[in-house]
């Protein structure tokens, strides 16, 4: 309780209420992720179990349309899946690859970004150097190379298994950098304030000291990037999906339902990718913004 | 004076290699640029007493207290800490904490993270000198109260201290290992002069009870008088005169030691006017031949450009080294103590 | 003689999400033509508040929530940016603790005092240059004529504070507000410096208002002397009096507090307890829970400044109604 009341009264808390926009992409970014979550609970239709398909359900129109069906609140497609249920099933599965992606390219990166900042000279060299040159390749880049090398070295079964980590391995991989980077320039400041040098006075063990000194004072900035980042991943993982090289088809994501909506933009069945798109873009404009909030409610010269 | 000094240190030197990146320096020819932050300094601290080192910044002050505790290695000379190499003591746990440090800044000598009860038992806990979880945090209740704090502080986060309770935190760290030694790097600077005064009034206090030797760093020759039982005066990384701190102050040798004191504004209004010493305190990346002061002293002649001056009893009685051609050669005799010192600068 | 400067009442304030806080409370003072007036007090007291609302330099969200502040009789507390701005530089000169905040990095020094001295005293390019070389040879800058064409960062600490002052004097302004001019400085460099400050002020006739922390200074510069503390006055008058007979128990404290350069001393005097935060200043006289002459009167009514011989201070000692006897159980007991 008593945290809780902490929450209330901090100056986060604060600055966050008085930004309306912050708090109406809070609300958006909840929604996405609770229909997410809970779609398996919340979905009119299981899309994903075809005894229930029926081809004569197919190109149904959204509800409100003269020829709709209530059933089908946003339409159903060429499988006759129900589009909401679909987007909500998809968001589940760009939010988990976003998720995945972002903590996996944080974890990699801050441990890097600590190790160079802490131990500097050679060390911080190599790996920054490293870190320069993954950054002159674009990401999108980065992962279909990732997913190409994947998809040549294991056999289709196999691959279809792991391409989730396959997936979720290429984004994060391509963004460690980033966290790399900013968490090294704090690092460089934090290890040479007096608290760091008062621990090894005391004869504390560096990786210590990394641990529980310095890393907590270097993670604000690192939480901003991380929701920056997810927005980020989300996006890479439409594209891939998008350019079919993400996700099995067996479990359609966000871009897998543009790629498919797509074929039928011009031929009338317009809702069919519309729908996903628009899920896509008030999923990582409501995170993008929170991140940006985030950002200027943590720096202090903003304050 | 057969015991053993708690701390010596023999031709101390910490060069900083400050050049610009390898590719740079290359493309515009350049050497490399060294830093001499300290340059060959000597000095011995008996057990209870307190030397302090004073100086301008830049002066190397702060380099001494951090190679002193370790902070850094040395580039050349010795540090032996109760007789003991530096770096062996260091190795060993049981000497390791009875050294410890106080920092300039309140505001970045406390993780900002940790609450205060944990600062204060970071040593205890890594010394493991405490049986018991109960044991721990009644010593860190008796350091706080020791400090004139109170012991429900330790609940407490370090912002929600003023900058004298949070420098009283951090001597409160550094007593809780039961040190002998404490190194003390600019610990009132940061602070408002009625704090300076707590704070100064509760190191000397603790100094009496518990038998601390301090090595102190301070720019302030007032806070030094205070407190020090010898002072040694540094200039770009030298030591240009150490001796007991009555006879610095009533005798200063060094051109350089007087200047200083002359600089200082005083509160007596006598309507005195001072001649501030000219010039400024020169890049230690190039420091001058010879005798470092040379190019801002009056008294400098042609030895002081071309020989270094080494640290030597002022007159053969007196207990102050100077490290001075002109004191040795009897050149300064007849200064009067409100004096002379050159300027050029400020002339108008 | 009429003052140049007069400052009545003044109040700033600073609104916050918990409530407005008042920085400032009830500030007057003035400073007559040729006058040093040195302001003192520990961090927080608002000594440096005081000279950013006289220049309107107040960070935002402070403002001026009362008061008048008046140069040569005319208000200028309440005028446009515009307006201010065109005062400050030509009227009143501002120095500030760090030269690099002052100084523009992408103009040498020389660009930049010819730019002040066109645009104040609307002399043309050949002649501004001329006055710039003057000033830097008068603020003790070796070479003048050479130095003119580098840019700041090619000057050492002290020197550079050279410049801001020869930036801040080149109008001629007639109020010079000094804002801890020699803190970021070593001591035998912040001893050129006050010794500058002060031969200009003398030899140009220009007013002072010197904010700084440190009393040496203010006793080696200033004529008169305001003491602050927790935004308010506490004591005003001739630096040799505050400095040798301090009236208010605060400015008793810590003139006592400062350590003598000439003797040692076994216990330093000390006052208790810290300044309270601008949130939490007591009822009564701000500095009731740390003062050693506290009595009755000081918890529940806040002092004016009192006139006590030639200084005047803000404690209720000093005022002959006040039953100051009567208390003394209270303190001791």
């Amino acid at each position: 309780m008593a945290a809780i009341a902490r929450m209330i009264d901090s100056d986060l808390f604060w600055s966050f209420r008085r930004s309306p926009v912050t708090v109406i992409s809070a609300v958006v970014a909840l929604i996405c992720v609770l229909g997410a979550v809970l779609a398996p609970l919340l979905a009119p239709h299981n899309p994903f179990d075809v005894a229930t398909l029926n081809l004569i359900d197919a190109f149904k129109p959204p509800a409100w349309a003269a020829e709709g069906d209530a059933a089908y609140p946003l339409g159903s497609d060429d499988q006759g899946r129900d589009v909401l249920s679909a987007i909500m099933y998809g968001a589940r599965v760009s939010l988990l690859v976003g998720f995945c992606a972002v903590l996996f390219s944080m974890v990699v990166g801050v441990s890097v970004g600590l190790l160079a900042g802490y131990a500097g000279g050679a060390v911080d060299g190599l790996l920054m150097r490293i870190a320069d040159i993954q950054l002159t390749f674009p990401n999108i880049l980065i992962a279909l190379l990732v997913d190409g090398i994947a998809r040549a070295a294991l056999p289709s079964d196999v691959h279809d298994r792991v391409a989730l980590f396959v997936v979720i391995f290429a984004i994060g991989i391509s963004a460690w950098p980033q966290f790399a980077r900013t968490v090294r320039g704090s690092t460089l400041v934090e290890r040479n304030k007096e608290y760091v040098l008062a621990a090894r006075v005391i004869g504390i063990s560096q990786l210590r000291i990394m641990l529980t000194h310095v890393l907590p004072n270097v993670l604000g900035p690192v939480l901003v990037i991380a929701t920056l980042g997810l927005s980020n991943a989300i996006i890479s993982e439409a594209t891939l999906s998008y350019l079919g090289a993400g996700v099995p088809q067996t479990q359609p994501s966000l871009g897998t339902l543009i790629r498919i909506g797509n074929d039928f933009l011009f031929s009338g069945e317009w809702w069919i990718a519309i729908f996903p798109g628009i899920a896509l873009i008030a999923m990582v404009l409501s995170v993008n913004l929170l991140g940006d909030w985030l950002r200027d409610a943590l720096n202090p010269r903003l304050r | 004076m057969a015991e053993t000094p708690i701390l010596e240190v023999e031709d101390l030197a910490r060069y900083f290699d400050v050049s610009r990146p390898w590719l740079q320096r290359v493309l515009a020819g350049e050497g490399k640029r060294i830093l001499r932050a300290v340059d060959g300094i000597s000095f011995a601290i008996p057990r209870g007493t307190t030397l302090s080192l004073v100086g301008e910044s830049g002066c190397g002050k702060s380099t001494v207290a951090r190679l002193v505790v370790g902070l850094y290695p040395p580039s050349r000379g010795h540090v032996r800490f109760e007789g003991m190499e530096l770096e062996r003591a260091r190795a060993i746990a049981e000497q390791r904490r009875r050294m410890q440090m106080i920092f300039q800044d309140p505001y970045a000598s406390l993780n900002p993270r940790w609450r205060v009860k944990d600062i204060v038992a970071e040593p205890i806990r890594a010394f493991g000198m405490t049986p018991s979880a109960a044991a721990q945090q009644a010593k860190v209740a008796e350091l706080l109260t020791q400090v004139g704090l109170s012991p429900l502080d330790g609940e407490k986060f370090p912002h929600e201290f003023s900058g004298g309770q949070r420098q009283r935190i951090s001597i409160a760290r550094a007593l809780s290992s039961n040190p002998d030694f404490l190194v003390c790097d600019e610990p009132t600077s940061a602070l408002d002069v009625s704090v300076q005064a707590q704070i100064l009034n509760l190191m000397k206090d603790l100094q009496a009870r518990l038998g601390l030797t301090y090595l102190f760093i301070s720019h302030n020759l007032a806070v030094v008088r205070q407190v020090s039982d010898r002072i040694g005066v540094m200039y770009l990384g030298r030591l240009v005169e150490l001796a007991p701190a009555e006879t610095l102050f009533t005798t200063p040798r060094h051109p350089y030691t007087r200047a200083l004191m002359e600089a200082i504004p005083d509160l007596e209004m006598t309507g005195r006017q001072r001649i501030p010493v000219g010039g400024e305190v020169p890049s230690p990346i190039s420091p001058p031949s010879g005798c470092p002061f040379h190019p801002r002293c009056p008294l400098a002649n042609d030895r002081c450009k071309a020989e270094r001056p080494g640290l030597i009893p002022a007159r053969a009685t007196e207990q102050s080294l100077t490290a001075c051609h002109a004191v040795e050669e009897g050149r300064d005799g007849g200064l009067p103590a409100a004096q002379r010192i050159g300027t050029t600068a400020t002339a108008l | 003689m009429a003052p140049l400067l007069e400052v009545r009442d003044l109040r700033v304030e600073f609104p916050t999400r918990r409530g407005i806080l008042t920085a400032l409370d009830g500030v007057s003072f003035s400073i007559a033509p040729g006058e040093v007036l040195g302001v003192v007090g520990e961090s927080g007291a608002g000594k440096s508040m005081t000279g950013a609302a006289i220049i309107g330099l107040l960070e935002p969200p402070g403002r001026i929530a009362g008061g008048q502040i008046l140069l040569n009789g005319k208000r200028i507390d309440n005028l446009r940016y515009d307006q201010m701005r065109r005062i400050r530089g030509r009227e009143i000169g501002a120095i500030f603790q760090d030269p690099l905040t002052t100084l523009n990095p992408l103009y040498t020094v020389g660009e930049q005092l010819v730019e002040t001295i066109r645009t104040h005293l609307g002399l043309d390019g050949a002649e501004a240059r001329k006055r710039a070389i003057g000033w830097l040879e008068m603020v003790g800058i070796p070479a003048a004529a050479q130095r003119v064409d580098s840019y700041p960062h090619e000057f050492s600490g002290g020197m550079r504070q050279r410049v801001v002052i020869a930036l801040a004097l080149c109008a001629e302004p007639k109020l010079i507000v000094a804002d801890e001019p020699t803190t970021a400085l070593d001591v035998s460099i912040q001893a050129q410096v006050i010794a500058l400050l002060k031969g200009l002020a003398r030899d140009k006739g220009t007013s002072m208002m010197l904010v700084t922390h440190d009393m040496g200074v203010i006793a080696e510069t200033a004529d008169r002397v305001a003491v602050m503390y927790a935004g308010r006055i506490a004591e005003i008058g001739p630096v040799r009096e505050v400095v040798k007979h301090p009236k208010h128990p605060y400015s008793a404290g810590l003139m006592a507090s400062i350590p003598p350069l000439d003797r040692k001393v076994e216990h330093l005097a000390q006052i208790d307890g810290a300044m309270p935060r601008l949130s939490a200043i007591p009822r009564g006289c701000a500095f009731n829970p740390r003062c050693p002459e506290v009595f009755a009167r000081c918890l529940v009514e806040r002092p004016a400044l009192l006139a006590t011989g030639a200084t005047e201070a803000a404690c209720w000692l000093y005022d002959a109604a006040s039953e100051k006897h009567a208390p003394e159980a209270m303190r001791h007991g």
